[in-house]
Parts: C-alpha cells; structure tokens; sequence
C-alpha cells in the first residue's frame, strides 16, 4: 500500500516535469498549419519537420547554434586550462592566502551576470573585442571559472599525493606524474566539469546578448528577436533550446551529487 | 663535522622558495584573469552609473526611479522571490524524501526530475509558452473538457501570469534545489534514523527531529544559492509574456538594447548587486557559522 | 656503493612548534639493513622522506653512496620506497604498477617483462598481474607495492611502515618474507616501524627515536639488553622493562626497601647513590617458595600467554611485570619470591634517566 503510494507521487511529479518537454517536442514536429488549429491535439496527427526547418533557415540560427558551440568549446578550454591548476593548488598545497582565495571564489560566484555584462560591453568596445564569440568566450570563462577551480579541486583531493611522490621515487618527473598519475584518475571529473562548463555557457543568455549585436549565440539571437517571431518559431528555438540538456544530463547524472556535494562545501 | 657549505644552503634556500612559490603561480592565472573580469568591470560600472556628461550625477538612478515599469519590476521580483522560493524549497524535499524511500524506478525519476538543470530560463520560457499561450496546450485541454479558453498570459489577467511565471521556475529550478538536498541527504548516516525508529518515533518526528535538523546546512546553502539566482530570473517572464511582467534584469536590458541607455542599465545593475551582494554576506556567514560550529 | 649518510639533519614544518627532526645523523653501510623504530610523531616518516627527497631539510646534508643528494630531487637519487599507504596506482593494472619505475627509466620492454615476472613471482604475484589494484587483498596490494620497489635497482630500498595495514596473522607472514627477499636482493635498506616486534626481527641494526632524535642505535639485541636509556627500555619489548629505585651499599649490594640483594662488583663506585635498576620481564626468576637471595612479592594479575605466565606483582611500591613458565602455578594475592641475576641488571641514573657504565 505505502509502496503503492510511493509511486503514485513519483509518477505524478515524473508527469508534471515530463508533459513540458513532451509537448514542447510535439509542438515542434506540428506543422504551421497545424498549430494554427485549436484545439491542439495532444498526440502527433501529423508529424513534420517544417516548423522546425523553418526555424533554422531563419536568420541567424545557424550561425547562432555554431556561435553557441565555437563559444562553449572556447570556454571549456579556457576554464580548464586556467582553473585546472588553480584546482590543483588548491588541493595539495597549504599556502599562505589558500582561505582568502576560495572566499574570493565563493564572492566571484554571488556576482550577478548583468552587473558585468554592462561595463564589459563598454569595455570590449574600447578595445575592439564587442560583438565577436571571443567577449561572450571570457565573460563565459569568467562565469564558470569559480566552479571549474572547485570542482577540479575536489577530483585531484580523491588522488592521494603520495601516489604523485612514489612516480617521482621512481624516476618521474613532476610533469610526468601529473600526467601520468594524477590526470587519468582524474579524468572523468573533469569531464564532468568541462560539460558543466558548457551547459552554463550554452544557456547563458543575458551576457551573450548584451556582448554581441551580430555575432549572437542561439540563446542571444533567439531571444533578440522573441517579440516579432511568430510561435511556431518560438516553439521550435524552445526544442533546440532544450535538447543538448537531456543529453548534458545523461552524461553527467553520476556527478551530479558529488559536484553540488563538494563544490558547496 | 657539518660539511655543508653557503653554495649548499642558497641552493636548499632556493628549492625550499620554488616550492613556496609554486602554489601562487599555479592560482596566479585565475586570480589576474577573474580580478579583470570582475573587479574592472564592477568598478567601470559604478563609473557608469554615477557620471554623466557633466561630471558626477545621480540623475541616472533618478531616470530609473521615475521609470513607469522600475517600480513594478522591483515589485515582481520581490513577490516572485518570496512566493517561489518557499514553494520550490517544499516540492524539492517532497522530491527528495520520495527518493530517499528507494521507489522502484528511483533512478529514472532522479534523471527525469534533474533534467531542468541544464535547461535555460529562456529555454524554459518557451517550454511553458507552448502551454500558456492563448491557444496553446492548456486552453485545448480546457476547451476539450468543455470549459472556456482563458487568456493566461494578458495584462489584464496579471494574476494568472504571474502563476504562469511561478510555474515555470518551478518546473526549471527547483532541480538545483533537490540536488543539493539529495547530496546532502546522502551526507546524512543511516544510523541516526534508524535510532530514531528503533525508539519508537513516527516518520514525522524523524523527520522534524532528525533529518531536518542534520539537512540545515544544505538547505541554507540552497537557500542562499537559489535567492541569487532567483534575483537573476528574466527570460522565462520574457519568454513568456514579454514586458507584461517586468522584473529587475529584464529592465536593465530593455534599458540597455532598446532603450541604448547603458548608464541607467548600469544603475539597476547596480541595484541588484547590492541585494545579491547582502544575501551573499549571509551565506559566507552561514559558511562561517557552519565551520566554527562543532559538528 | 650505496651507503646512506645523514649529517645533523634538522627538519621543522611550517607552524610546527618544535623540530620533527633534530640533528639527526646516520650512517646505513651498504646492504645494511636499519630499522626506525620510535612512537608515532617522532619523526620517522620525516627522516625518511627527507632520504627519499620528497623534503626539503632546513639544515644538514644527505649522502647516498659517494654523492651529496641534499639538493637532489627524489627522481634524481635512484631510490625505491614503499609507503604507508601502498600508493600503488589504481588505474594501471599490478603488471604496469609493477613495471612503474623501469617504465619511467626507459628499460627495453622485453627486460620489464622479465624482471616484472621475476619480482611477481618472488612475491606470490604472477597469477595477479592481470588485475587491477581494486581486485586484490589488502595483503596483496602491500606486496604490489613491495615488488614495485624492489624491481627497480635502486641503490637504496625505503620502507614506511609496509605491514601496518595488515592484520596480525598476515603481518607475521609477510614479515618473514620480506626479510628473505631483502636479504635476498641485499639492498641498502631503511625501514620504518612503530612496532618494536618487527623492528627487533627485521633489522641488522635498530635505531630508537624520540622526539626527533635518535636514543639509541645498535643491534637489536643490544639495544633490548642494555637499553641507553630508560625510555628505551620502556619502548622496546613487550612486556616493557621494569625499572625500580635500590640504593646501592657496601658490598655491593642494592637495598630495596629492607631487603638486600647482590649487585656487580662494578656497582661499587656508585655505593651510597640511589640508582635506576632496570631488568627484563624473562630475566626475573620466580618462586613459590622463599630462598636466599630472593625478594617477597604479591601477585596482582596473572596473564597466561600460552607460552609463558605473565605476573604483575608487586615489590614494595613497585608494579613489577614477571614471565614465568607456563606451568607456574599462582593466583592474585599469592606470594611470590623473585631474584634477578646481578648480570642482567642494567642501572640508570634516576635523575637523567641515562645508563650508567658500570
Ligand atoms: N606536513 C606536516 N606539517 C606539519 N607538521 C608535520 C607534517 N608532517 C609531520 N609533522 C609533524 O612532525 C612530527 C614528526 O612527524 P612524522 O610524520 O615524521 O612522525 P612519525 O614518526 O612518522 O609518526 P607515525 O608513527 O605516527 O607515522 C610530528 O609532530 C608531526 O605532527
Ligand atoms: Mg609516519
């Protein structure tokens, strides 16, 4: 009976987070024509790509969604290859400042996106930067730069350092141990890391949209244009929107709970 | 019989100092690069805000005081602030405790219910839209069963809207919540509970007496994470219902695209740092209170 | 050539309070085998891993065969160690964790894969060179990590408590074979141990540590039999060794409380003085009847150890731990007669507890 209940619930909150994204789906195989009926029938009558087609032969879309990754791609990079060794610092040395420094992490994160994108837009036109991928690529990086350092924190603390000494004892160099010994085991955490970047990065809308004018991200091109598109359009950028997500989370539900487990600590 | 000569002890000096030093260069980097990007800016900022054409002034946060929508804006980010946040703590520690049961499936709900987590506000903007709009999903559900079309997301049913807008954080957000509970349910050992059973208390009052208390850091960490954030909430009502429902970041950047007016928009920008920057004080409070505590 | 010279090494860790090392100077000769042996923060694993180069000392010098390695890094100085805690590497399989350090020194693959099944099959390990470090016992990832070290010619073996983590039985097992493989391969070794057992069984010489220095070094007979010092003596052997205050009369004698007891005649220089006798649990006869010579004493506790009785009597004021044969036949309260033959009695000064050459 309690088992029973058990599932009713779970089946109903299931329900309610499932029906959007199915009807959204359903909205964007609809065609045009089809859309314009009411009532809308709730399973496909008609399944076509039209509205979808036409939402990416739309201006900008294209070139918005390889914006978006070029942008994402960049940031991962760029988070890693300046948050990796400020995560390993953190993790094996105890220095002087260690405690300021994380604090200044955690305060860099209370940050709201729009206090920065403003002036930096003012600031990236004075030096040439406004309205390329590269301005949206540093405010990305400076967004996911805290979590990358926490997280990857957390991945090198699991790698016991006296495994790094023992590659050195036997005749490996601090880089070679590093990338022999620290590195696989710490691979799939920074994976994890590298997808969260690029999920922030590819949602984040505000700051691509103020950095840019033509250069938009998807996210930012969908947006600027939300009030004069009609919605089938929108449905359609709703679906592209969330699409990579179920994918994101697949790959990322194990580290899930560790990440948010750790990187709050 | 010490043998070691000065050449030997600059050289130990000079190893022991580029041990010291590595750690600083290694940080280095992120430190130059997040001090560029957020202390320039800010202090830019604040420049913006504060001068005109003629020196300092505070006319520009007089334009936006005297703005029709600022008021409204900041009206509505505070009711969704305080309606949402209280609703999502609640569906997310049902969420949680649900999970905790182990229901057959748990895996899959888990996926399910965390997928929001990836999904923009933007994003989950339109989502809804597909639902709201006045010939959407909803009103075809309704108008199946018999019942009148509703104009759900029309100023003239700001009400409603408003629900819409709740609504669709809730679908959106509320995920960060339930992982963050979930982790820190895990961090929690069996044993307490089961103590707790053992001597004979209900579920509620393991729940009021055992669980809940143990969960407090976790929840006051989401709490604070989910306020910032919900501070930053614009697309969805964008999405949604365009500037029918104005809030706080949506208005910087009306201000800043359409109305090309980047020193009002640096003014509110400015506004909502204040308040993010007072609920980030209580949460590095609360981090501190959590470390100095005996636990 | 590789024997380990420590000059007056002296170590403090940042916001240490006191040295972890202090002064400490050693000389292991080639193929010796020397054993660390001291309670746990005295500085041990410091002294090791300021031989291995994984610390920098603040002052002194460290020389491994003819060379001065102070400033060299670990990979530089060609020795091999085993940690506490294994550090073997859970992503490579026990083949490659093996074949480590003759991977990194560039050896021909065909060699790694000889000396690899040589070092396995020392060590029990050739039908697990295939797995993973996850898929083995905890008794087999320590001898993972024992062949690692010893595959690798290096000049120097270090070892840092490698039985800890074993449970009793296993830890006797291994201990005797690792004594044959070291002596077997006759490396230069330095091995650590906050276990006196092992250290009296392992080491061509064992050396005592207290608070960063070393109290005593010698063979481990010697440094059980005439402990340096009272601390020592205490820390070395199970049961520990018992010390009690005499007087020392003309005679010589030693007067505990009003009995009288025969002493060395080399004690008669110290005649008037208050001394520190100290003796071995096994070196106390005991009896249940009086004779000459013998002290009157009260059982407290009687522990049979299958081996021998163990008694804590008391003489006088003094709590007093006795090995009796197996068959003795006693119980609490009973009296007991004792007598210690004045040639294993060793003296201390009271006041600095240091041994007296007598
Ligand atoms: N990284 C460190 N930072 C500060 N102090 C340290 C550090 N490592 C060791 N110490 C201190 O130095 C002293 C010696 O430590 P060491 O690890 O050498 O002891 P040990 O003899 O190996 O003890 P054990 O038997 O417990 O392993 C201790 O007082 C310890 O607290
Ligand atoms: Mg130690």
């Amino acid at each position: 009976m309690r088992r029973f209940a058990l599932q009713v619930f779970c089946v109903a909150i299931s329900l309610f987070m499932a029906a959007p994204i199915y009807l959204i789906t359903l909205a964007a195989f609809s065609s045009r024509e089809s859309l314009n009926e009411f009532p809308l029938p709730l399973v496909p009558t008609d399944p076509s790509t039209e509205t979808l087609s036409g939402f990416l032969s739309s201006t900008g879309v294209i070139a918005g969604g390889v914006n978006s990754l070029m942008v994402g791609l960049n940031t991962v990079v760029l988070a890693l290859l300046i948050g990796l060794p400020a995560g390993y610092a953190v993790a094996r040395y105890a220095f002087r400042g260690r405690q300021p420094y994380q604090l200044f992490l955690l305060l860099t994160r209370a940050l709201p996106i729009v206090v920065l994108s403003v002036p930096l837009a003012r600031i990236f036109l004075t030096t040439g930067l406004y309205d390329t991928t590269y301005a949206v690529t540093l405010l990305h990086t400076a967004l996911a730069l805290p979590t990358t350092v926490l997280i990857t924190a957390a991945v090198f603390v699991a790698v016991s350092p006296e495994q790094e000494e023992a590659a050195q004892i036997f005749g490996a160099s601090p880089v070679q141990a590093f990338v022999r010994i620290v590195m696989p085991q710490a691979l799939p955490g920074i994976a994890a890391a590298a997808v969260f970047t690029f999920v922030m990065s590819w949602n984040e809308v505000l700051g691509a949209a103020i950095l840019t004018l033509n250069q938009r991200t998807l996210p930012a091109q969908v947006l600027s244009t939300l009030s004069f598109s009609p919605l089938a359009y929108r449905f359609a950028g709703g679906f592209a929107l969330v699409v990579p997500a179920l994918l994101f989370i697949a790959i990322m539900r194990k580290y899930l709970l560790n990440m948010w487990g750790t990187t709050l600590k | 019989m010490l043998e070691a000569g000065p050449i030997e002890y600059t050289l130990q000096g000079f190893v022991a100092m580029k041990t010291a030093r590595r750690p600083l260069l290694l940080i280095a980097p992120s430190l130059v690069f997040l001090t560029a990007l957020f202390a320039w800016p800010l202090i830019f900022g604040i420049g913006q805000a504060f001068t005109g054409t003629g020196g300092p002034t505070a006319a520009h946060f007089q334009r936006m005081l005297d703005d029709p929508y600022f008021w409204p804006a900041a009206r509505n980010t505070a009711l969704l602030i305080v309606v949402l946040i209280p609703l999502q703590f609640a569906f997310a520690l049902t969420m949680a405790l649900l999970l905790r049961e182990r229901p057959r499936f748990s895996g899959f709900y888990f996926y399910l219910w965390v997928v929001p987590l990836a999904i923009s506000d933007l994003a989950a903007g339109l989502v809804w839209l597909a639902v709201f709009t006045d010939r959407g999903y909803l009103n075809s559900v309704l108008s199946s069963l018999g019942f009148d079309g509703y104009s759900f997301l029309s100023h003239e049913n700001p009400a409603s809207m408003f629900i819409a807008v709740v609504i669709a954080e809730l679908w959106r957000a509320t995920s960060l919540v339930l992982v963050i509970i979930v982790a820190g349910l895990q961090g929690i050992p069996k044993d307490y509970d089961e103590a707790a059973e053992v001597f004979g208390a209900s579920y509620w009052q393991r729940l009021r007496h055992v669980i809940l208390p143990q969960l407090r850091p976790s929840l006051q960490v989401a709490l604070i994470l989910r306020t910032i954030l919900a501070l930053e909430t614009f697309a969805v009502a964008q999405a949604l219902t365009g500037r029918n429902m104005p809030l706080l970041v949506g208005e910087t950047y009306q201000w800043y695209d359409f109305l090309q007016n980047p020193s009002v928009a640096a003014a509110i920008a400015l506004m909502i740092l204040t308040v993010s920057l007072l609920a980030a004080a209580g949460y590095l409070r609360l981090m501190r209170d959590q470390t100095g505590s005996p636990r | 050539m590789s024997r380990i010279v420590l000059r007056n090494l002296v170590k403090s860790y940042p916001g240490g309070d006191r040295r972890a090392t202090d002064e400490i100077s050693l000389e292991v000769a080639d193929g010796e085998f020397v054993v660390l042996v001291g309670p746990s923060g005295c500085g041990k694993t410091t002294l090791l891993r300021m031989v291995a180069g994984l610390e920098t000392p603040d002052s002194g010098s460290v020389h491994i065969g003819d060379t001065d390695v102070t400033s060299l890094s670990a990979r530089d100085r060609r020795v091999s160690m085993v940690f506490q805690s294994y550090a073997i590497f859970p992503h490579m399989k026990v083949r490659q964790n093996i074949g480590f350090g003759l991977m990194m020194r560039k050896v021909p693959r065909p060699e790694i894969d000889r000396r690899v099944a040589d070092a396995a099959a020392m060590l029990d390990l050739s039908d697990y060179l295939d797995r993973f470090p996850s898929q083995l016992s905890g008794g087999q990832r320590q001898r993972v990590a024992v062949a690692r070290a010893i595959v690798v010619d290096a000049g120097v073996l270090l070892m840092d408590e490698p039985l800890s983590n074993l449970d009793a039985l296993l830890r006797l097992q291994f201990r005797a074979e690792l004594k044959r493989i070291v002596h077997q391969i006759g490396t230069t070794t330095l091995y650590v141990t906050h276990d006196q057992a092992e250290a009296m069984s392992l080491g061509d010489r064992v050396a005592v540590m207290r608070d960063g220095r070393v109290a005593q070094i010698g063979g481990p007979l010697e440094v059980y039999d005439s402990p340096a010092d009272r601390f020592v003596g205490s820390f070395l052997g199970a049961p520990p060794m018992n010390f009690f205050p005499a007087l020392v009369s003309d005679g010589p004698a030693l007067s505990v409380g009003a009995l009288s007891i025969p002493a060395p005649s080399s004690l008669a220089r110290f005649a008037g003085r208050t001394v520190l006798v100290g003796v071995r649990a096994e070196k106390l006869a005991v009896s249940t009847d009086a004779a000459d010579g013998f002290l009157p004493a009260t059982v407290e506790v009687v522990e049979p150890t299958g081996a021998s009785v163990l008694l804590t009597v008391r003489l006088g004021d003094h709590e007093l731990k006795v090995q009796a044969p197996p068959t003795f036949d006693t119980r609490p309260e009973a009296s007991v007669w004792l007598r210690a033959d004045p040639s294993t009695m060793r003296f201390y000064d009271p006041e600095t507890s240091l041994a007296l050459t007598v």
